[in-house]
């Protein structure tokens, strides 16, 4: 189905299923550890092989020798695939950084070998063993050094709207500062891993991946392979944030290894590794300018972004965040890259409008103090209901009403105006807030759902729950569309053999991949009301039964049927802009003594229209809140320029945040639908959280100081320079 | 990780001999620290000896009024006694604001005091170490050292010591017993943690070969306030950036030691008669021969201020 907007009135209204607070259905499997994860499909094959991947020693330069003679002879070992024996390995279009080393090193710890043997011991001692030798070639690593290489990627255009020099030049109030955000790590619990297994020239991969199709065409372009021959299964994912939207070297090698080996061949990238040889947020330097009239009213809004990346590579859109933020008649956004030669940066959860709205939120922050303002006045005279660059009318923005309900729910009145003025014990106290705006992007998404004979429903998609419910709203919307209950509604996601879906990414997997197993549904409907002879037009669904006309039917009556949907959203975008939108409130104690900034408090309050689970809709935006406290607070992946590495490259050194950190943490959403925004009437907020809350809490460590940190993570060795004395 | 042999003897004795017949052995307790070495390759033993039958599980009482904690009392067991938390606050207060209840549960008193440093260029074998291979250099010097030692340490080695029991044990004067090929003898803590010297290779403990600690001395209580303080970025499973343990009488006297600041708890006579002069004083003498990088010269004042944040506490 295309899908017309408005949506009307349609059988998702009656909001049994959906909209209730649902636990998720794949929480007894996960629990009690019958969930099944990429490197766990341990009776796919008798005779699973182990690989072990060897990360490269240098950040860039050349292979001259790699002796793997000792490797092979170890006990165990099957063979050891290098850049020698593996074959062309072809960089598919996700991918910047070559998966497979060889003889070009173009980033530390980049695969250089697999070693495959009978055990995972055996692969791992016998990778010890295996010496390589470089020529070391000079690389930039430190993105402040290269700013002013930096240009505009051939994909973007600095934006301009009005004349924004003359606008900011001449304003009464100026706010002109300079951010930095540090290159992050996506840190999820399970790494990368992949099971490949070969059949009669057929590769079947169980991998942890967020985008099943992306993954198999990827491979199969990687491999040289027709799509046709490969097949990705990805039932579960222990979180990826971005990390898993685009394969890694687990899929490619162990489908390597597998081939040369004739096993059967299971690898997980090993923790140190992860944070090297994948992906990462990339750093930013982003320069926001704000020009306002005395009375608080935005004349100039200007946000500048520097972000660094491997030639080829992708620029971190942080201006993102402040393209549909406030209204302002000129406009500056600017996006310049540089070539580093770290790891390949790339897309991490909210990419853009995370490290963006740590800034423009902050500096916001800075002009409410310059004005006098309280910092929710000022964003209440300058909201806007349209697209300050667009001019298209967003199609629901509710971001005042988030302020005003968070304000009154946390106490917003007791703030102190004047910073550094709240102590409690030993601390000093200050709240902050700032706004959550992130698009609500969808994409082409498809599903098979069956009438099983017994009455029961199947729900198939190739989409995939990364932690985020996805099984669990994906059958609420088949049970409300059916009138079953959830219980009786099997969901099947994460296999390349099932319909394409639109995958997780982007936070436009809930809305997408619901409105295609809605249009699937629509279908079968009409299959069932034509089985049992009524008219599909006036046919209700409800308690197992389909009834119209007078006449009601027992869904079994309708016998075995499936329907493939598909929803499609072209011209969405013609005449509205799609955002969700709230507003962080954080309050915060800093030690006077040790500076140790500890959270106290921490409230969001979201709209996205409908929403679909509120149980995991809320633990998506807790989430995402705590991943933005990590990011204020905590996580710097910490480059050594001498070595072009991230050197901190584990769990112990890489901290993100624990249950300790945060006390009290709420998330409330507004009601109300959004009919424009899909069938569902209602959008994603996986990423929601996670734009707003850093700003949020650098606000409350200003509020509660009166000092200001402008380069992220906020530590205490940034305050304790300007502390008072104790 | 490199295969290896394993054994698990039923006696200290039993333990010791086994050291001594085999090569390249190495005691293993809870293994929360060593197991990770090897499977990062930095430890690469070819004989395990596992001590973990070997008893050692008891704390007693002994004849001068202290206690006597067997090396393989675990964390948990040792924060949790009554006696240690009656009279050795400090010792509970620095074993519960280390690691999570789940390492607690495993790791043993004798491990903690082995404890490896978290120097990351100690933790990748690509990066130059003297810790982890003598004469290849030191990485931290120059490198990410924000975490890292500011006063005892060489340009060698600035690698620091993570554990928070080490400092409570440092402030109680405890002793460590140990069991080796030539018997018994007692080291004082102050002596079992060693600095690096200005050349490679990197002395880490007093043990020899072959030594096995075997139980941890507490003098009598010494009564007064017991603080431990650790400040960390993370509210909870974080090394300290700095931590502050102190006995403090109601004269204004009293110990104190610090953690995170060293290659071993940091304890001066003359910083503990200091005291009564407040925490600039203390501060002064505990670094009076400091040499932090551009990184960590924070964790100078810092520790200053935890030290007074100490003290404001003690008044209270």
């Amino acid at each position: 189905m295309q899908f017309q907007k408005p949506a009307g009135p349609n059988p998702t209204d009656r909001q049994r299923v959906l909209g209730k607070p649902t636990p998720r259905i794949d929480g007894p499997a996960k629990t009690t550890g019958t969930a099944t994860y990429a490197y766990e499909f341990n009776d796919v094959a008798p005779n699973l092989a182990y690989g072990y991947i060897l990360g490269a020693g240098v950040a860039k330069g050349r292979i001259t020798s790699m002796d793997v003679a000792a490797a092979k002879k170890s006990a165990g070992v099957l063979d050891v695939v290098t850049y020698k024996n593996a074959g062309e390995v072809k960089n598919s279009d996700f991918n910047t950084a070559p998966l497979l080393a060889g003889p070009d090193v173009t980033h530390y710890h980049q695969a250089v070998a697999m070693v495959v043997a009978e055990t995972f011991e055996q692969a791992r001692a016998a990778a010890s063993l295996i010496k390589v030798g470089y020529q070391k070639a000079d690389g930039a690593y430190e993105l402040a050094e290269r700013k002013d290489s930096a240009s505009v990627p051939k994909d973007d255009a600095d934006t301009r709207t009005g004349d924004y020099e003359t606008a900011f030049a001449n304003a009464p109030v100026k706010v002109d500062v300079t951010y930095t955000t540090p290159a992050h790590a996506h840190a999820m619990m399970e790494p990368h891993a992949t099971i490949a297994l070969w059949e009669d020239g057929n590769l079947t991969l169980w991998s942890a991946n967020q985008m099943i199709e992306w993954g198999k065409q990827s491979v199969a372009t990687a491999l040289g392979l027709d799509p046709s021959k490969v097949r990705m299964i990805s039932p579960y994912i222990g979180g990826g944030f971005g990390g898993k939207l685009f394969i890694r070297a687990d899929a490619v090698l162990a489908a390597i290894g597998a081939r040369l080996t004739g096993r059967p061949v299971k690898v997980a990238l090993q923790r140190p590794l992860v944070f090297n040889n994948t992906v990462h947020r990339p750093a930013t330097i982003q320069r926001i300018t704000l020009g306002a009239g005395e009375e608080g009213k935005l004349l100039a809004i200007g946000h500048e972004n520097w972000s660094g990346n491997l030639e080829g590579g992708d620029a971190e859109q942080s201006p993102a965040a402040t393209r549909p933020s406030y209204a302002a008649a000129n406009r500056l956004a600017v996006t310049k890259l540089a070539v580093l030669d770290l790891p390949e940066g790339n897309a991490m959860r909210a990419p853009g409008d995370a490290p963006g709205s740590m800034t423009i939120e902050a500096a916001m922050d800075e002009l409410a103090h310059e004005l006098g303002l309280d910092p929710i006045e000022l964003r209440a005279i300058n909201d806007t209901q349209v697209h300050p660059e667009s001019g298209k009318p967003f199609s629901r923005r509710k971001l005042m009403d988030c302020y005003r309900e968070g304000a009154s729910r946390f106490g917003w009145s007791k703030r102190s105006m004047e910073p550094g003025k709240v102590r409690d014990g030993d601390e000093w106290v200050g709240m902050g807030v700032a706004s959550a705006i992130r698009g609500a992007p969808v994409m082409t998404s498809a599903a098979r759902v069956s009438l099983r004979g017994d009455g029961s429903v199947l729900v198939e998609t190739d989409m995939t729950d990364i932690g985020t419910g996805s099984y669990t709203i994906l059958g609420q919307t088949a049970a409300e569309m059916l009138g079953v209950p959830l219980e009786r509604v099997e969901v099947r996601l994460g296999d390349s053999n099932f319909p394409v879906s639109a995958g997780s990414g982007g936070q436009w997997g809930a809305t997408s991949s619901t409105s295609g197993v809605y249009a699937a549904c629509n279908q079968l409907r009409t299959a069932i009301a034509n089985a049992v002879g009524v008219d599909a037009n006036a046919a209700t669904f409800a308690d197992g039964r389909v009834s119209a006309g007078g006449e009601a039917f027992d869904l079994t009556e309708a016998g075995a049927l499936t329907e493939t949907g598909e929803v499609t959203f072209g011209g969405r975008g013609d005449e509205h802009e799609y955002f969700t939108f709230g507003a962080h409130f954080v309050e915060l104690g800093v030690n006077a003594y040790t500076a140790e900034i500890r959270l106290r408090r921490m409230l969001a309050v979201c709209d996205a229209g409908r929403i679909f689970n509120p149980t995991s809709a809320k633990n998506q935006v807790m989430g995402g809140m705590t991943m933005g406290a990590g990011a204020a607070l905590l996580e710097e992946l910490v480059v050594d320029p001498r070595y072009g590495f991230f050197a901190n490259h584990d769990l112990a050194q890489y901290e993100v945040p624990v249950h300790a950190d945060i006390p009290q943490q709420e998330v409330i959403f507004l009601d109300g639908e959004d009919p424009l925004a899909s069938p569902m009437k209602g959008s994603g907020v996986g990423e929601l959280g996670i734009c707003g809350p850093s700003a949020a809490i650098a606000n409350a460590v200003f509020n509660a100081t009166g000092i200001r940190v402008r380069d992220y993570p906020i530590t205490m060795e940034k305050l304790l320079p300007r502390m008072p004395t104790v | 990780m490199k295969s290896f042999t394993y054994e698990r003897p039923d006696s200290p004795e039993a333990a010791v001999k086994a050291y001594q017949r085999a090569r390249g052995a190495r005691y293993i307790a809870g293994g929360t620290n060593l197991l990770d070495l090897m499977k990062l390759e930095i430890e690469r033993p070819a004989h395990l000896i596992d001590v973990n039958r070997i008893g050692l599980k008891k704390i007693e009482e002994t004849d001068e009024g202290g206690l006597r904690i067997g090396a393989l009392v675990t964390n948990t067991a040792l924060a949790g006694d009554e006696r240690v938390r009656r009279d050795y606050g400090v010792l509970t207060r620095a074993i519960v604001a280390g690691a999570t209840g789940q390492l607690r549960n495993k790791a043993t008193t004798g491990g903690n005091l082995l404890q490896q440093t978290r120097c990351p260029y100690f933790y990748d074998t690509n990066m130059p170490c003297n810790r982890r291979e003598a004469g290849s250099g030191c990485a931290a010097l120059e490198g990410h050292s924000r975490m890292l030692a500011v006063v005892g340490t060489t340009d060698a080695c600035i690698a620091q010591n993570p554990s928070d029991m080490n400092v409570a044990m440092r402030v109680l004067d405890a002793e460590v017993e140990v069991l080796g090929p030539k018997g018994a003898r007692s080291i004082p803590i102050e002596a079992f943690h060693l600095l690096p010297d200005e050349e490679p290779p990197v002395k880490e403990f007093a043990l020899r070969p072959g030594e096995l600690i075997t139980a941890v001395t507490l003098p009598p209580p010494v009564g007064g306030k017991h603080v431990y303080r650790k400040v960390r970025d993370r509210a909870s499973y974080a090394f300290a950036v700095v931590s502050v343990a102190a006995i403090l009488q109601e004269d204004g006297t009293g110990r104190v030691a610090l953690g995170g600041v060293a290659p071993k708890p940091w304890r001066r006579p003359e910083a503990d008669a200091a005291l009564p002069k407040g925490s600039k004083a203390v501060a002064d003498v505990l670094f009076a021969d400091a040499r932090p990088t551009d990184d960590n010269a924070f964790k100078l004042p810092l520790a200053e201020r935890a030290i007074a944040a100490v003290l404001a506490d003690a008044q209270r």
